[in-house]
């Protein structure tokens, strides 16, 4: 991409965005003057919709429907969700530690859209640096102005307030963040009633993601058609890829949706570490199933709609890039290890299911396990998918039924008395 | 630990900074400032004490189970005492595709402790944790101490000696005030 839209602080020859004068003399804030000025709430949200926005923290639901379905009542908020906790993604913090203002203008006109006055960023506690940035740049638009009451002379008031949360990933998931807000613990809420009817304190909310977010002015202020012109036509727009594990380069890149894992790895980040063969790709951090490094697989684009036909998800783009070297139980057992300590506990089957399975993980990899022992990891991986709340138990499920599917031998390979699959031929390819 | 005064640590010694966190949620949803004033509350030490939970649940108008239930149920508030300086390592699978394990090991041996252990002198702990966002980075790990947390990023083991010599000379150095 010549142009960086979402990491706009890498554009050449441009002066530091994530100083306010700078970022104004950009254009800043042009997009939020015009929607409070001259657009009312619902023309913002079409052109949102028409853009074809799609929301980037993981489940890529369309922004602009989600703004949509806020139920007739006031007060009504909006909060983004800066918890950032996939393993794997660290994209959010790139945004906000360089290009705080193009993140907050687009909360800003989110919350017009909505007409909330009181809008939350609702940081990982482990941003405690970049909160207190983040606060400070809050109030300088309060001094300008484009923050407090009535700006541009209108009738609309707008205050953002930071809430830090304190280590728990589970607070990612939308109606868990709300509760932490609330004061209580971070545990999901049965849905419905979705947030958009009744979220903050009961109240319509929108929640949506930092990089969902930081898409908004441009779309404003360009267009939705230019918008829709980028990527593919069920993914439009730019991504930020995070790329981690054993890629030469790990690093953010931006890209637009649609370019295939191959270009991403190869082209891009220069290829694997050490120049070691590739293995297997977790696409979407700890959350989604293994892909093995086939052509098929490498030859996929990054769309919402391409990564579920061979088996897995984009979610947030938080690409783990596993070589030759590595030993797919082993992953596994890092994977269960985070979900079992994530787990909020409120489900029994992801409480207990994901305890019982770091458990087997941790017997398969100290090589004490029986074949029984890994049949039953997948029946106890059987228990918990599609039986909790929220997606965290399905998540943590991910690892192993992949795993043991595409990498059967390296689970078998520390059964002493396993039928090793290596003679067959369908297996581990 | 009963006596007025230590009972009213946060609202004598950090009053801006209490209402300063209550305004910024709404009047009838005061419990919303829980999580904020355990923050506040660890400038004074990593650990929420009876009397602290205690003074936050009348600030709140809740119970002191209710304050006790987030101390337990999120991380980076600590029921029990540790050391000074939490040496949070990221340890989760993309740290540890690039060596976090290895890191965690000589880190702990670097200061004479297993992960999970506190020095003799009580200025640090060494921890094992889920991502940080920082996978690109790795290794790496956060310093939680009074002061907040703060990211060492792309470190080896003479960046984490400097670290721990570092936090070492503030602790000694450090006012009575606890200033930054």
């Amino acid at each position: 991409m010549t142009e960086y839209l979402l990491l706009r602080h890498r554009n050449r020859g441009e002066e530091n965005i994530a100083d306010l004068d700078t970022y104004l003399s950009l254009g800043g804030f042009e997009a939020y003057e015009k929607v409070v000025t001259t657009m009312t709430p619902q023309e913002v949200i079409d052109i949102v919709k028409a853009s074809g926005l799609r929301g980037r923290g993981g489940a890529g639901f369309p922004t602009g429907l989600k703004w949509s379905f806020l139920s007739d009542r006031f007060p009504r908020y909006v909060v983004a969700n800066s918890d950032e906790s996939e393993p794997g993604t660290f994209k959010d913090r790139e945004i906000m530690e360089h290009n705080p203002f193009q993140f907050l203008e687009g909360l800003m006109i989110c919350a017009y859209a909505a007409q909330a006055e009181v809008a939350y960023n609702y940081c990982r506690g482990e941003f405690w640096e970049l909160t207190q940035v983040l606060e400070s740049k809050v109030r300088q638009l309060n001094d300008r102005g484009l923050l407090g009451r009535r700006v541009f002379d209108t009738d609309y008031s707008l205050q953002i307030n930071h809430h830090l949360g304190a280590g728990a990933y589970i607070c990612g998931e939308e109606s868990a963040l709300l509760e932490s807000i609330e004061g209580k613990l971070g545990q999901p809420r049965l849905k419905p009633p979705f947030p958009a009817d009744r979220g903050l304190y009961q109240l319509p909310t929108v929640v949506n993601n930092t990089e969902t977010l930081t898409n908004v002015p441009l779309i404003i202020s360009r267009g939705p058609e230019w918008y829709k012109s980028i990527g593919t036509e069920k993914s439009c727009g730019p991504k930020i890829m995070c790329l981690s594990g054993h890629a030469k380069h790990p690093g953010n890149y931006e890209t637009p949706l649609g370019i295939t894992f191959r270009e991403l790895i190869f082209d891009l980040a220069g290829g694997i570490r050490d120049d070691k063969a590739l293995k297997a790709i977790m696409p979407s951090g700890a959350s989604a199933p293994f892909l093995p490094a086939s052509d098929e697989v490498l030859d996929t684009p990054l769309t919402y709609e391409d990564i579920p036909k061979i088996g897995s998800q984009l979610g947030s783009a938080s690409i783990i890039l596993l070589d030759e070297t590595v030993d797919i139980s082993w992953a596994a057992l890092k994977t269960m290890k985070f979900f079992e300590h994530e787990s909020c506990g409120k489900c029994t089957p992801c409480r207990e299911g994901t305890y019982w399975m770091y458990h087997l993980l941790g017997r398969i990899n100290s090589d004490k396990a029986e074949q029984a022992d890994v049949d039953l990891l997948g029946e106890v991986a059987q228990q918990v998918v599609g039986k909790c709340l929220c997606p965290l138990g399905d998540f943590a499920t991910s690892a192993v039924f992949s795993g043991i599917e595409l990498f059967q031998n390296d689970f078998n390979s520390h059964i002493p008395d396993a039928v090793n699959g290596a003679d067959n031929p369908n297996k581990n390819k | 630990m009963s006596s007025n005064t230590a009972n009213q640590t946060l609202r004598t010694r950090y009053s801006a900074e209490v209402k300063d966190i209550l305004q910024r949620y709404p009047d009838d949803q005061k419990r919303s400032a829980v999580m904020p004033l355990l923050f506040l509350s660890q400038k004074e030490g990593l650990q929420a004490t009876v009397s602290v939970m205690s003074e936050i649940a009348q600030i709140l108008d809740i119970s002191i189970t209710q304050v006790a239930s987030i101390v337990g149920f999120y991380t980076l508030y600590y029921a029990h005492s540790g050391g000074k300086n939490r040496i949070q390592i990221c340890t989760d699978l993309p740290c540890a595709l690039r060596g976090a394990d290895d890191f965690a090991d000589k880190v702990c041996e670097k200061l004479g402790v297993k992960l999970g252990e506190t020095t003799e002198d009580g200025e640090f702990t060494v921890e094992s944790v889920m991502c940080l966002a920082a996978c690109d980075k790795a290794p790496m790990f956060q310093v939680q101490n009074g002061d907040g947390i703060t990211y060492h990023e792309r470190q080896t083991i003479s960046d984490v000696q400097a670290v721990i010599e570092q936090l070492g000379n503030v602790e000694i150095d450090k006012s009575p005030e606890g200033a930054e």
